[in-house]
């Protein structure tokens, strides 16, 4: 049925048709709107058989989730940002002892500066704690994919995170399909626990593992990771086959293999890239989009040979490790190496700075006289930075960075004006 | 592909405004978008809020850039910011204000557009006196569909009436109808001019 909804109210509509039977949950925003919602379908007796509990942090709500999954139950939950960082413990225990847990991240960003927008920080600073990471480009993809996660993380009991650009997503009002009832039924199975906690049969989960094992154990988890590909490809398959929309995947190519110039990117700015490489292809330009739906597990082989005959690879990131660069464009030099590949790294959308068609359209144009730099931060205000340097060489009690530089831009007394 | 703009400020049913929007859009069979954009919400801080219509998809997620229809909701906005950035002046522009753009001393851009495209209108009086509240958005929309004819009065209607409870949405419909029979009522008397 077609809706005209928020991202929020798509995706917890999406999560009561999948039957949770437990979800722990704690608000932050951007997420806030999803368990909210959920917790009035639960209310309504929309969504039956569903325990629904207000923990007192992110930290309990993993950790009821582990529980509550490790008992047997179909297990959600939400959070963003701060949220993801005070479970974390929880996180790399979820997947440590694998529970087919399914959490949707609302990405925003992380602090230091306090900043409550949308950019990826909040996902890679957990893309090695062995979930399943995926991204979507839209609402659409957004619900399609958590339907696609629970039957994912059952059938390799392992948990998935759906990442959704906080905000971009989440507070867009846009036309989705929700599904049938019926549809998700045929589409997602009962859950069958690979190992569950009974009092009638009991076994322990999450024995210690000392030096002789812990290698073995680990490189199981690396080996069920790469089984994914297999099963997320085989997967978004049989759901085009019921649903009839392409919706989750590896990877999505945007003309991406006959492209000279690919962008490669995940989640909702692909939306925006689209319009851009439509206008530039009519032109004539030779410019392609590949969009990373799975990051974790990383589909290194598929990526290589999208961007097989690419000469020019633009990897755009929400977020960056600092002292290092971008980490997505690190990993597709690791995939790609051999490939006659000429790969810029361009960061931009960091805490919610807005991602112009405009100035995009200005990387690939760079692009095109081989002028692109190696390391590019979209639309940096360099003047505001050269002030902030020269104030820390000329004296040792400069300040905060983060005010100085508020203050240097006029935010600080533009909010004053009222 | 038809793009709005609303500026305001907090609580003036600005996010509100560009959602019913683009419900209405999807009401009568068009793809549309709509988001606010960002912020720590707060009572009197700028707004701003985006709609997209089109016959087709629409997959950009970059803020409203080019408005072809500005709709400001609070004109103390114009010491404050600069809304009209950006703005088509092949498009339209409403303005909340009793006063004509010359009184407001916008008419170095109002100048811009074309005859009719430009409406200044008491939308925040008219919410008083049918909603009883200094809420402007429904008004505005009501005239935005006399003004753009880009969404019609049955489906602002039904928006509004899935979003509100009945008794919030009852006198939101009667002044969204006095915003477009206001400015229905203003082109036709200057096409009779």
């Amino acid at each position: 049925m077609l809706r005209q909804i928020s991202g929020s109210i798509a995706v917890a509509e999406a999560i009561a048709l999948c039957r949770p039977e437990v979800v722990p949950c704690y608000p932050i925003t951007p997420q806030t709107h999803i368990v909210e919602h959920i917790s009035t379908l639960v209310k309504s007796g929309q969504l039956k058989n569903c325990s629904y509990e207000n923990v007192e942090s992110e930290f309990a709500s993993m950790s009821f989730c582990i529980g509550a999954s490790a008992a047997g139950s179909r297990t959600y939950t939400a959070t963003a940002s701060q949220g993801l960082l005070f479970m974390m413990e929880a996180v790399y225990n979820a997947s440590g002892l694998s529970l087919p847990i399914v959490m949707t991240l609302g990405n925003r960003s992380i602090g230091a500066p306090i900043n409550i927008w949308n950019d990826h920080s909040d996902a890679m600073s957990v893309r090695d704690a062995g979930w399943i990471q995926l991204f979507v480009e839209s609402n659409q993809q957004a619900l399609d994919v958590h339907i696609q996660a629970f039957k994912l993380a059952e059938a390799l009991s392992l948990p998935v995170m759906v990442n959704m650009d906080g905000f971009i997503l989440t507070h867009a009002i846009t036309r989705v399909d929700m599904p049938t009832q019926e549809q998700v039924d045929q589409f997602l199975p009962a859950f069958v626990a690979r190992q569950k906690l009974d009092t009638d049969a009991p076994l322990s989960i999450g024995a210690m593992v000392g030096p002789d094992a812990f290698t073995e154990v680990r490189y199981l988890a690396h080996h069920k990771q790469k089984e994914a590909l297999a099963v997320i490809e085989q997967q978004a398959a049989e759901f085009h086959e019921i649903f009839g929309r392409d919706s989750g995947g590896l990877i999505k190519s945007y003309f991406a293999e006959h492209s000279e110039i690919v962008f490669v990117a995940m989640g909702s700015v692909i939306g925006t890239m689209l319009e851009l490489i439509e206008e530039l292809r009519t032109e004539g330009h030779s410019v392609g989009i590949l969009s990373l739906r799975s990051f974790r597990p990383f589909p290194a082989n598929a990526i290589c040979n999208a961007l097989g005959n690419a000469k020019q690879a633009i990897i755009f990131e929400k977020s960056f490790a600092v002292g290092m660069g971008g980490v997505l464009a690190s990993e597709i030099h690791m995939a790609t190496a051999g490939n006659d590949l000429k790969i810029s790294s361009v960061i931009g959308g960091l805490g919610g700075r807005t991602i112009t068609k405009k100035s995009l359209g200005k990387i690939v144009e760079c692009a095109m006289h081989g002028e692109l730099d190696k390391e590019v931060f979209l639309d940096l205000e360099g003047t505001t930075v050269v002030k902030e340097l020269r104030r820390q060489q000329e004296g040792q009690s400069s300040g905060p960075v983060a005010e100085n530089i508020l203050r240097d831009m006029g935010v600080v007394s533009a909010s004053k004006t009222l | 592909m038809f793009q709005v703009r609303i500026h305001g400020r907090g609580g003036q049913g600005v996010v509100s405004a560009s959602e019913l929007l683009s419900v209405a859009a999807f009401e009568e069979g068009k793809f549309s978008q709509s988001f606010p954009s960002f912020g720590s919400e707060r009572m009197g801080a700028p707004v701003q809020a985006f709609a997209r219509i089109s016959d087709h998809p629409i997959t950009s997620r970059e803020p409203v850039m080019e408005p072809d229809m500005l709709i400001i909701q609070d004109p103390t906005l114009f010491n404050a910011i600069n809304v009209f950035e950006g703005a088509n002046t092949d498009g339209y522009l409403l303005i909340n204000s009793a006063k004509t753009p010359e009184q407001l001393g916008i008419e170095d851009m109002t100048d811009n557009y074309p005859p009719n495209h430009v409406i200044t209108m008491p939308a925040t009086e008219l919410a008083v006196k049918y909603i009883k509240q200094p809420k402007p958005n429904t008004v505005l929309l009501g005239a935005f569909a006399a003004l753009s004819h880009m969404v019609h009065m049955p489906a602002l209607e039904k928006a509004i009436l899935e979003k509100f409870p009945k008794r919030i949405a009852d006198p939101n419909i009667i002044a969204t109808k006095a915003g477009y029979n206001l400015i229905k009522q203003k082109l036709e008397q200057v096409q009779e001019a």
